[in-house]
């Protein structure tokens, strides 16, 4: 190689912060703000989260990536101290300004929490519960339907003996991909993981993950987690947070190799604080 | 920019394989001396000395591709960890093969010195380029403990001078074994001493390309096939 090919090489290193992306845009986030009282917790957040594909939220704790989490399905409504302003526009619509029954919302946007939260009936009535809310299914049809989930969640064959027990029988792994499998039932567009594997095993975790790779082409997936190895493993693109603000967005091999920001490559490589 | 890990042991982990390295870098810069000197004093026992070098070099390559495993299978290293220890793992494999490249040269000039030939081939006019070769894997060695980008770019250039020297000394090669049949044996010797200089200077231009990549995240090899932008200057890049 001659000196100026290698110094063209060089040169041509992308490093624009804001990756544009080819792909269609399932959620598009413009100047989010989110206030916990008079406490601004997310500050003027934009971002464009791409469709069928996984994105992850990585940053300390504090950092707000469970409190964007949040605002995707209105889940803050909750709590009447806290409020959004900007938009989360899905498919065009903007989530913040709708006046959308918010149940119809949240089937459109699942979400499974940290803790595994089986309700305490049925392994089947689990799966069956959501789907009655929003669809009159027959009886075969929901039995096929909770087969359905419950195999997308890779639970079937460990379950399908037992659909009449309590849920809460089910190991801490099990019982976590039975509320994968709860929100899948309900076939939504875009499915919320907060710290999906942080109470489970490594092999639980696995599977979750294979489950996440595998659900990633039927659905638009988000995941929030601490493990920046799971973000590397599982996503196709990452953002990185730090007190409220959106450091960096771009895809994760990018990320994970050479971030643009030197506070993201302090906190990928374990030199933050 | 900080330069420590939260993790102080993964600092340790690194400044070891990091100081590794340095000492196997050592050891093959002493072969090339020794084979330098050889070159031009036609000394056996330096040429012993290259000889017996090689197999620490051998080894260290050996610990240090251990250690590299170790981290990363203990660490999940990312970024620009990341990006050093594949970088060491690349440019021990270059070291080695300088060091490989310091023990055919010390063969070759043993061939010579046995043939009795020494006095009849050019062996002077290598000395130069030996030299250079010789100083560009130091500077590159520099280079990567200094992680200096402007230092590494300079390797580029340089290497590309021995390059064009092997091309003219090769030339006069001919010319020589053209003139007495009788050098053949010894001047093909020097051919083979000088293509292994060439590549110890390959070998050095490799160990700059590493360098930054560790630095800047571009991978600049192989981009004889990529466009090429005439505005391009050092300035920019450093």
């Amino acid at each position: 190689m001659t000196t100026m090919n290698a110094m063209n090489a060089m040169n041509a290193t992308n490093d624009d912060p804001q990756q544009e992306t080819a792909l269609p845009i399932k959620i598009a986030v413009r100047d989010l703000n989110f206030y916990y009282g008079k406490f601004l917790a997310l500050k003027q957040i934009s971002l464009d989260i791409p469709e069928h594909c996984v994105t992850a939220f990585i940053g300390p704790s504090g950092c707000g990536k469970s409190t964007l989490l949040r605002t995707f399905n209105r889940m803050y409504e909750l709590y009447p101290e806290q409020r959004a302003t900007g938009s989360i526009t899905l498919d065009g619509e903007n989530l913040l300004a709708s006046t959308q029954d918010i149940a119809l919302i949240r089937a459109r946007i699942g979400m499974v929490f940290q803790k595994p939260t089986p309700f305490p009936m049925s392994i089947f009535d689990n799966i069956a519960f959501g789907v009655k809310l929003f669809e009159n299914l027959s009886r075969i049809d929901m039995e096929e339907r909770v087969e359905w989930a419950l195999k997308k969640a890779a639970l079937w064959d460990e379950v399908k003996d037992k659909l009449p027990q309590s849920g809460a029988s089910l190991s801490g792994g099990q019982q976590q991909r039975l509320c994968i499998a709860r929100g899948v039932a309900i076939k939504p567009e875009v499915l919320l993981l907060d710290e999906p594997c942080s109470a489970l095993d490594p092999i639980s975790t696995a599977r979750i993950e294979e489950l996440i790779a595998e659900i990633k082409k039927d659905y638009t997936v988000i995941i929030v987690t601490h493990n920046m190895q799971q973000a590397a493993r599982c996503s196709d693109y990452t953002a990185y947070m730090y007190l409220g603000e959106l450091m960096e967005f771009g895809e994760t091999e990018q990320m994970f190799l050479k971030p643009v920001r030197q506070e993201t490559e302090d906190y990928i490589t374990g030199r933050f604080g | 920019m900080n330069d420590k890990h939260l993790s102080s042991q993964f600092d340790s982990d690194l400044n070891t394989v990091s100081s590794r390295l340095m000492e196997m870098g050592g050891l093959v810069e002493k072969q090339i001396q020794g084979a330098v000197t050889a070159l031009s004093n036609f000394s056996v026992a330096l040429i012993n000395d290259v000889l017996d070098t090689e197999e620490k070099v051998d080894a260290l390559e050996v610990e240090i591709d251990r250690a590299l495993t170790t981290v990363v299978a203990r660490r999940q290293p990312a970024a620009r960890d990341l990006r050093l220890l594949l970088a060491i793992s690349k440019i021990t494999t270059n070291l080695e093969r300088v060091g490989d490249e310091a023990y055919k040269i010390s063969k070759r000039i043993k061939s010579i010195v046995e043939s009795g030939d020494a006095r009849k081939v050019p062996i002077g006019d290598l000395r130069v380029t030996f030299d250079l070769a010789a100083s560009l894997i130091h500077r590159a060695l520099d280079a990567f403990a200094r992680l200096d980008v402007s230092s590494a770019v300079t390797i580029f250039k340089e290497d590309d001078l021995i390059d064009s020297e092997f091309k003219g000394f090769t030339r006069k090669l001919i010319t020589y074994m053209m003139e007495d049949p009788h050098t053949i044996s010894s001047s093909l010797d020097l051919l083979f001493i000088a293509k292994a200089v060439e590549r110890i200077g390959d070998h050095a231009k490799n160990i700059a390309e590493f360098v930054i990549y560790i630095v800047q995240g571009t991978d600049v090899r192989h981009s004889r096939s990529r466009k090429t932008n005439s505005s391009s200057n050092e300035d920019e890049i450093t």
